[in-house]
């Protein structure tokens, strides 16, 4: 079935556009983010960075920062009252450099002033005797090059071997792919406020992704048992993946335990971009075999991802880019090697796609490359291969869940192309207000991608949320810690509760860590079917309780787990995932062939959806993913000059803006339910991320004739080609 | 710190009197954590996100440009000093935001709607480009703007109907 509007639901519940709790809040200025909160008796902490990407440091002087009126403490290594490590995956990162620094941006001191301004001078008073290192700058490199961390630089290799890896098609072609260092460039910059306690304890408020996985690793830092450090969640400006690492947490709160009084952080826009995780540039190897006419026999791949020097999770970020590969098509035979290695570049993390982005890229670059090679039709050879439910992706895991990729293919590929204006405005061509493009000059592209990668963690992690639900005079209260990120989990934790008991008003209590379990991470498009699930189900547990005639305040707790996933074998074998999500991309570009400048002219869009839970707030979730796949395709870059980041400020790193946006249409949400899930639903966020950079490029080369194996796509590479 | 000192300003109808400041403190700074106005955000104090958008005199400014002591004597409009017609708590732009989604995670909401506010006061009826030209200075990293968009136009689709009801008089 395939929606494109609403449909008739009850006002409020599943599948309307039910309004936001938060949005009268955060329309008037008065929603609470991290940044927003004070306290009595508050001081201002902020972190001394290093400039090196490889440093031995000789001596750390903290004398004149201290002797800065108004300066309340400073620590060091030395200060750490816990384990001085930390990490999503492997406690690999200091909390506070004390022999090595490994890259530029890694906290070295941290403080406490009376004045934001006071901490920053007092941070540049410290004198910190740096013996700089050679910068190990190349991932390639970095497989065989001494080790720059104890626990050296491969942080995960993985082969995928599927049916005969020696098999030959007669057709064969080949190229090298790259994907630039993309940043998640949330609005909201991070902050928090830690309050020291009397049990010697600490209380965070925090924007986060994962509450309760920040308060264990905050915990072993501060060398306090979990109990002791109470995390709420404070108002979160936007998260992508980079809120899923500790950033300051650890920083404030040994502030705070250091100096008694509550202390607040908040990052500038340059310590964001050098104080958080960013997507993993990659280097791609691919190779693909068909037959004449068209059908897939192999696909070779081998990938290289930078993940910087800590670990994150660039494991599972392999993990993703291998499974994923191929594309969804059938692939009787693969051969896929990954890499993912330290080297003394910015760490590289979670960002919205999660491997699966990179991957895109390269495989959607090569069915076109493919395409030219056999004189076919793109979108035909993709409708020639397309997956289906029941075929294997090359772990040997068959796709049992619903995958209507043909579907999204063809309704994405039917949407009429958007006219060209013999008369184009001059804001609406390539470099709009620079009046630079010559309209005899602009040529215009169209391209198409598909992408898909897994709902939830996979490989093993026991991946769960925890949610109550309590109904008392007709009014409903959930409690759950999965983090609202903007993404609108409050307005379908409240739909759902609705649907279930049939009440009006249901409130939302606050995420945190003290009364209720773990809700998991809000990232891998997991919160809709993991808390979601668990709010149903809680709810379900109370409506029973209701329906056998109990009165009085009823309460039930329910702790959610998907189905279990196993991680890959030797040869990359294995049932790894839980469910997959796939959409299609369809861009059309117009390009200044002799400035190289691109304007997005419009996307259009097909997704799969499961079921569409609340319409609004999944278009919302389409046409923000497309904009960060548009930066990723013609703007956005951390540029890094040997290990060093050259552009770490809005004015340098560029997002879409309102103009460089172009017009989304959304051809279809196919609405297939997917079993196992709750009401049927896929998480969205995803997937609008995934392959609408790779159909940009496609555009752009088709308006260029350029070969265009890298993103982003800057104007030199095609005005200097 | 350096030397502080204390002035006036006139914020949302209100005279305030900030003390113990720095002078260089900007006027975002000051609304923010001097006067308990946190409406207004910062996501790069450079001039770069329209976030901390707020209107000084009749202009829409960046509070992280201006110095807060260069604002005696003039007036500042924040998020917070926003009020709705008819009694009303939001305005229509406001309303609007809320109707077309254009809320998602909110931080760069309180910019967007100072700045929507700016424009149709300038231009009530924008066509696209012009819509586009006059929010590109503010960023939003989560909607992609087409919710944002949808709701400025249904602000001039709602005051379109209501003048033309006006001037249709009473029935
Ligand atoms: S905070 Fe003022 S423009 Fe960004
Ligand atoms: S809604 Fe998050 S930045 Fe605009």
């Amino acid at each position: 079935m395939t929606v494109t509007g609403e449909r008739t639901a009850t006002a409020g519940r599943l599948g309307h556009s039910a309004a936001r709790p938060d949005g009268v809040p955060k329309v008037s200025g008065q929603f609470a983010f991290s940044s927003d909160l004070s306290a009595d008796g508050m001081v201002w902490g902020h972190v001394l960075r290093s400039p090196h990407p490889h440093a031995r440091i000789r001596s750390i002087d903290i004398g004149p920062a201290l002797a800065i009126p108004g300066v309340h403490t400073v620590l060091t290594a030395d200060d750490v009252l816990g384990d001085n490590s930390f990490g999503l995956e492997h406690a690999d990162q200091p909390v506070l450099a004390h022999d090595v620094v490994r890259f530029t941006g890694e906290a070295v001191a941290a403080l406490a002033a009376d004045h934001p301004d006071t901490a920053r001078r007092a941070a540049q008073a410290i004198v910190v005797d740096y013996e700089p290192l050679e910068p190990l700058i190349d991932a390639e490199e970095a497989i065989t090059a001494p080790p720059i961390h104890p626990a050296g630089n491969i942080f995960r290799q993985l082969v995928i071997r599927q049916g005969d890896t020696s098999a030959e098609g007669e057709v064969v072609v080949e190229a090298t792919y790259e994907v630039g260092m993309q940043d998640q460039a949330f609005m909201g910059p991070e902050s928090g406020l830690a309050i020291p306690d009397d049990d010697g304890g600490v209380d965070l408020h925090m924007s986060t992704q994962w509450l309760h996985v920040d308060r264990d690793q905050v915990a072993a830092c501060l060398g306090l048992p979990t109990e002791k450090v109470r995390l709420t969640l404070a108002g979160v400006g936007g998260a992508f993946g980079a809120r899923e690492d500790v950033s300051m947490q650890v920083h404030i709160c040994l502030l705070a335990l250091h100096t008694r009084r509550p202390v607040k952080m908040v990052f500038t826009r340059e310590e964001s971009f050098l104080g958080h995780v960013h997507r993993h540039p990659a280097r791609m190897h691919y190779r693909h075999h068909a037959t004449r006419d068209g059908r897939l026999v192999k696909v070779e791949a081998r990938i290289v991802l930078d993940g910087g020097a800590y670990a994150s999770t660039s494991g599972p970020v392999l993990v993703n880019a291998c499974c994923f590969a191929a594309g969804p098509y059938v692939v009787p035979n693969a051969l896929i090697e990954g890499w993912a290695v330290r080297t003394n570049n910015p760490p590289c993390g979670a960002m919205r796609g999660f491997g699966a982005v990179q991957a895109c890229f390269a495989h959607e670059s090569q069915m076109d490359l493919l395409a030219a090679e056999l004189g076919m039709d793109p979108v035909e050879l993709r409708l020639r291969n397309v997956m289906k439910s029941g075929d294997r992706i090359p772990t040997g895991q068959v796709v049992s869940g619903a995958a209507p990729v043909e579907e999204l293919i063809r309704t994405c590929a039917a949407v009429p192309l958007p006219p060209l204006d013999p008369s184009p405005a001059v804001m609406s061509m390539p470099g709009g207000s620079g009046r630079t493009a010559d309209p005899a000059r602009v040529r215009r592209g169209v391209g198409f991608a598909v992408g898909f990668k897994n709902l939830m963690y996979s490989a093993g992690f026991d991946d769960y949320s925890t949610a109550r639900v309590r109904l008392e005079d007709g009014v409903a209260t959930v409690t759950c810690a999965a983090a609202e990120v903007g993404q609108g989990f409050v307005t379908l934790a409240q739909q759902i509760v609705r649907e279930v008991l049939a009440v009006d008003e249901v409130v939302v209590a606050p995420a945190e860590t003290v009364t209720i379990g773990s809700a998991g991470s809000t990232s891998a498009s997991r919160q809709t079917w993991m808390s979601g699930g668990a709010v149903e189900r809680a709810a379900l547990a109370v409506r029973a309780r209701v329906d056998a005639g109990e009165a009085g305040p009823i309460e039930e707790t329910y702790e959610h787990h998907h189905p279990p996933t196993f991680p890959l074998d030797e040869n990359g074998q294995g049932v790894a995932h839980v469910s997959y999500v796939f959409a299609a991309h369809r861009a059309v570009v117009d390009v200044d062939l002799d400035l190289g400048l691109v304007r997005v002219v419009e996307i259009a869009t097909s997704q799969d959806v499961g079921r569409v839970l609340n319409p609004l707030q999944v278009t919302g979730q389409i046409e923000g993913g497309i904009a960060q796949g548009v930066g990723l395709a013609v703007m956005e870059e951390i540029v890094l000059d040997r290990g060093l980041v050259r552009n770490a400020s809005f004015t340098d790193y560029l997002i879409p803006t309102a103009l460089d946006m172009p017009d989304v249409t959304i051809a279809a949400l196919v609405e297939e339910p997917e079993p196992g899930a709750p009401f049927g639903a896929k998480g969205v966020g995803e997937p609008p991320t995934i392959s609408s950079s790779a159909a940009v490029a496609a555009a752009v080369r088709d308006a260029t004739g350029l070969a265009l194996p890298r993103i982003p796509i800057r104007p030199q590479d095609i005005a200097l080609a | 710190m350096t030397e502080t000192v204390t002035y006036e300003l006139m914020v949302n109808g209100e005279r305030r009197v900030v003390e113990g400041s720095w002078l260089g403190e900007s006027l975002l700074f000051a609304l923010r954590e001097r006067l308990g106005l946190p409406g207004s955000k910062n996501a790069c104090e450079q001039g770069e996100c329209g976030s901390c958008s707020v209107r000084l005199d009749d202009r829409l400014v960046c509070a992280c440009l201006v110095l807060a002591a260069d604002a005696q004597g003039r007036s500042v409009t924040t998020v917070e000093g926003l009020t709705g017609a008819d009694g009303d708590a939001l305005t229509d732009v406001q309303r609007a935001f809320l109707d077309e989604g254009g809320v998602q995670c909110g931080f760069c909401t309180p910019g967007l709607v100072m700045s929507v506010h700016d424009l149709l006061d300038r231009n009530p009826t924008p066509d696209d480009l012009e819509l586009r030209e006059a929010i590109s200075g503010n960023l939003c990293r989560c909607t992609g703007y087409g919710r944002i968009l949808a709701a400025a136009r249904t602000v001039v689709a709602r005051r379109g109907e209501a003048s033309l009801h006006e001037s249709e008089g009473p029935a």
